[in-house]
């Protein structure tokens, strides 16, 4: 089958006007938010309803040509880059109706182009709750999280996107619809297909609805900020926290790099010689919210923190999380290119995992700016860098080369929330093995014969 | 060198700019012109994609880079949103720009920015020797947004419904103005700009009511031209930089404390786009100066005057919604003052409507060149303000204000469209002059 009669075969599923196929189009689908070598598709197609992606499944199969699923193009892993200039690119973000809110039995069912951010809003709107809100939640889209299995800043005390996924619905390699799940607390009706799909990276089968699990927000919530002189007592509060079995909604953690890069870019006031600042946020009853409040302060102290600032209402709370969001906006204001990792280690290791990045900052000669997640040992070491230096570039992967190394020496995973895609795919063996790519490939060729779903990802080709 | 290779040498200078794109995608959260299509290449992240792209010589057809480059508003959002802070608008003007040198300006844009908006006294002229036709072109409409139904433009323009003309432009009506100054001891430029002296006069003549009830000196000097936003949105920099010249030489032989605009075009055009794009050293000096000096209305009245409070109260009769001009809050962060303006007067109630900073869809020669997404953006924007029940619409824009009333109009809505400054002129007893 020839380009052209493919296309044309695609346009009667969809519309001529859905079908994207010029050159600058297919440059504008030729890329993710990852730092990769962009690949243009042969086409993007833009499906309006859900059922025209079984139509467009059974015509690539037939077809031979290769599919990328991409929602709103904001992977870090390249997940959503083509893999071939003989491939389609297939858009969700058409697909974004809210299928239903359900308050009585709280729970949500959506398509897959719908946006976090507007999602959690609509749902705030009915007085319930979705708590995972990756950094791109203003333009992520669902079915993108669930593929990635997105996290977030909430994950220590809420979880990711897979803790909220009761039910899916999706397209397998044949075009035929596959549904697992169900819209009730609990279900053991066959394989949990929910799971299987869950950070399948477009892999596995095109989700076409899900079903999404709601909770009752909480009544009260306080946020905090507390300032150290070195990484170490930062750390050892994290860890006193815990211990303390206090699991605040967000425990966020940046370090000096990231501090003076926000107080030169931003001036709010932030101390630029501290050594590490925690921004911690307690939600719950407010009692609880109150006692737990004070034994954190208390652990703060204990452990070190040259300054404790409470907020004492909204407008405090809002100055104290400015910090956290300027952090990547002043990171990526600095250098020309920024590369977000998001190497993740087990919680007691945060304080080694942040001396090596100091060690291989030095090492390659490179600036490393670090924050995130200290709550789930899910940092994001971002170095600053301009891909255009080559040398400079050159020292950038052997500093992501051994960061990951190190990540799992300490028994760490090479990604928390990001994903595999391309960009991870050849440190897969170092954490897992050799049977277990295998054992991988061949579910991939079990459930995709033709190998035809975004087919280099996660363990390349399985075909 | 053949014209592309010329094109993507010049591009290259972009190239550092550009690079500091990390590619997040935020700005598809604010584009109105994505919200709409969908479609990567219509927002900021792709459009600047495109742009390296042509810089390393990797098109095989610009003129699609360039219709993909020309699906945009130049409203600013992206700018606005942009964790990375690209200047969006900077580079997309410049990228118009050489586009239009090495490729060219369509020949009707041509007639328009070099013949008649760089000459003022023939725009004036042609404008009133057109007055006594409108009839034959015109159909005025009953209807609360004040338009009219114009059947030869709709087969040229698509169908759309635009404002009543007034019966003479405000510089055939009064000439130069040179009122001096009263109580304040302050002495304005007022800058009508082509919509407030050849449509919406009534606006103009609003805002000279209010200089003169604060008793503030007003000079409206005769024959000045367009700002050169719609010239230099279309990247023709060389009728920008005349239709600048020709004012700023105007300017230059006045004396005023400020400038002031009703248009958040004009405003944001004088203020940003004229030190930065005019000719001369000479020119970009004075603009400089003068830019310093610009203001909106809105913020003359609230900042400089410091007027917080109209008349005594009565009750509410009107309910009033503001849409915030992309101009006007993303590029000069004004948005608090007009809603103090129409809190001023006391006959009207303010509703928020929801997303009230939203793109309208005018984005001057936009609706134009691109009427359906245009509209499609408009609709959202109508349903946006219908959505609050409210009396009139007010927005800081004569552009926005054209947009939202042909919007309104096509879909038989009984809500007037009003500038904020003739909301607070209203609650104003005339001054004795």
């Amino acid at each position: 089958m020839s380009l052209e009669s493919f296309a044309k075969d695609l346009e009667k599923i969809v519309g001529p006007e859905n079908v994207l196929s010029n050159e600058s189009d297919r440059h504008a689908y030729s890329y993710d938010s990852a730092v990769l070598e962009p690949k243009m598709p042969a086409m993007a197609v833009l499906p309006k309803r859900t059922e025209q992606l079984s139509d467009i499944i059974a015509l690539c199969s037939r077809a031979g040509m290769p599919i990328t699923v991409r929602g709103s193009g904001t992977n870090l892993s390249g997940g959503t880059v083509p893999d071939s200039e003989e491939s389609v690119v297939i858009v969700t973000q058409a697909l974004n109706n809210i299928l239903e809110i359900n308050e009585e039995d709280m729970y949500a069912v959506v398509e897959p182009g719908v946006v976090t951010a507007y999602f959690a809003n609509e749902v705030a709107k009915r007085g319930l709750f979705y708590p995972p809100d990756p950094g791109s939640q203003a333009v992520s889209t669902l079915g993108g999280n669930i593929a990635e299995n997105a996290g977030g800043l909430r994950g220590l005390k809420y979880g990711v996107t897979k803790d909220y996924l009761m039910g899916v619905e999706f397209f397998d390699a044949s075009g035929a619809l596959i549904k697992g799940g169900s819209r009730t607390v609990k279900c053991v009706t066959g394989y949990n297909l929910p799971g299987l799909i869950c950070a399948s990276e477009g892999t596995l089968g095109i989700i076409s609805k899900a079903i999404l699990k709601l909770i009752p927000p909480p009544k009260a919530s306080r946020a905090m900020m507390a300032v150290f002189n070195g990484i170490d007592a930062a750390a050892s509060s994290v860890a006193g926290i815990i211990a303390a079995h206090i699991l605040p909604c967000t425990l966020e953690i940046m370090d000096s790099v990231t501090i003076s890069l926000v107080e030169e870019c931003e001036h709010i006031g932030l101390p630029k010689n501290a050594g590490a600042i925690l921004l911690i946020e307690l939600d719950g009853h407010p009692a609880q919210v109150a006692e737990d409040s004070e034994t954190v302060e208390s652990v703060l102290r204990k452990n070190g923190a040259s300054e404790v600032a409470v907020a004492k209402n909204e407008q405090d709370k809002d100055k104290i999380w400015e910090a956290r969001r300027k952090s990547l906006p002043a990171l990526a204001r600095s250098r020309p290119t920024i590369v977000l990792e998001d190497a993740t280690v087990p919680r007691s290791k945060i304080p080694a995992m942040v001396s090596t990045i100091g060690e291989i900052a030095k090492k390659y000669d490179l600036l490393i700016g670090t924050f995130g997640h200290a709550g789930d040992g899910n940092l994001h070491p971002s170095i600053l860098c301009d891909k255009r230096n080559s040398d400079e570039f050159r020292r950038v992967e052997l500093a992501i080369d051994e960061l990951f190394t190190r990540t799992v020496e300490m028994g760490g995973t090479l990604s928390g929330e990001h994903g595999i895609g391309t960009a991870k795919a050849k440190w897969l063996k170092m954490e897992t093995n050799a049977a277990t790519i295998s054992f991988s490939k061949k579910l991939r060729r079990a459930l995709d014969p033709k190998g035809l779903f975004n087919p280099t990802k996660i363990t390349g080709t399985a075909i | 060198m053949t014209k592309i290779g010329e094109l993507a040498r010049a591009m290259r200078e972009f190239d550092d700019r550009i690079i500091k794109c990390m590619r997040c995608g935020t700005c598809q959260s604010v584009c109105p012109v994505f919200t709409e299509t969908h479609s990567e290449a219509d927002v900021a992240r792709g459009k600047l994609f495109l742009l390296s792209k042509l810089s390393e010589e990797m098109l095989k057809d610009p003129k699609l880079a360039r219709e993909k480059l020309d699906r945009c508003l130049l409203c600013g959002s992206c700018q606005a949103a942009c964790p990375s802070g690209v200047n969006t608008m900077a580079i997309f003007l410049e990228a118009r720009a050489l586009n239009a040198r090495y490729m060219g300006l369509s020949p009707i844009k041509r007639l328009i920015f070099r013949g008649l908006l760089s000459h003022p006294r023939l725009f004036d002229f042609l404008s009133a020797l057109s007055a006594p036709f409108r009839p034959v072109f015109m159909r005025p409409q009953k209807n609360a947004a004040r338009t009219a139904k114009a059947p030869l433009l709709d087969i040229l323009a698509g169908e759309r419904r635009i404002p009543q003309m007034p019966r003479k432009t405000f510089s055939a009506e009064f000439g130069r103005i040179d009122l001096p100054p009263g109580k304040s001891g302050l002495k304005v430029l007022f800058f009508p700009g082509c919509m407030g002296d050849k449509v919406y006069t009534n606006v103009t003549k609003a805002c000279v009511k209010i200089f003169k009830h604060h008793g503030v000196g007003v000079c409206i000097p005769a024959s000045m031209a367009c700002c050169g936003i719609p010239a230099l949105a279309s990247g023709d920099r060389d009728a920008f930089q005349k239709m600048a010249h020709l004012n700023i030489e105007i300017f230059k032989r006045e004396k005023y404390d400020y400038i002031v605009t009703a248009c958040a075009s004009c405003t944001e055009t004088i203020k940003e786009m004229w030190p930065k794009y005019a000719e001369s050293d000479d020119d970009k000096k004075y603009a400089a100066m003068a830019a310093a000096k610009a203001l909106d209305i809105s913020e003359f009245i609230v900042d400089v005057l410091k007027v917080r409070n109209g008349p005594a109260l009565k009750k509410a009769s009107e309910r009033v919604t503001y849409h915030d001009s992309c101009h006007l809050k993303k590029s000069l962060g004004v948005s608090a003052q007009p809603r103090v303006l129409i809190r001023m007067n006391a006959a009207c109630e303010l509703v928020e409507m929801p997303e009230s900073d939203k793109c309208c869809g005018c984005g001057g020669s936009f609706t134009l060149t691109h009427y359906e997404i245009s509209k499609q953006i408009g609709k959202r924007k109508r349903d946006n303000i219908v959505s609050v029940s409210p009396d009139v619409v007010a927005a800081g824009c004569p552009a926005c204000m054209m947009q939202i009333s042909n919007m309104l109009a096509l879909n038989n809505d009984d809500i007037k469209v009003k500038h904020v400054a003739e909301i607070y002129a209203d609650s104003l007893v005339e001054a004795v002059q």
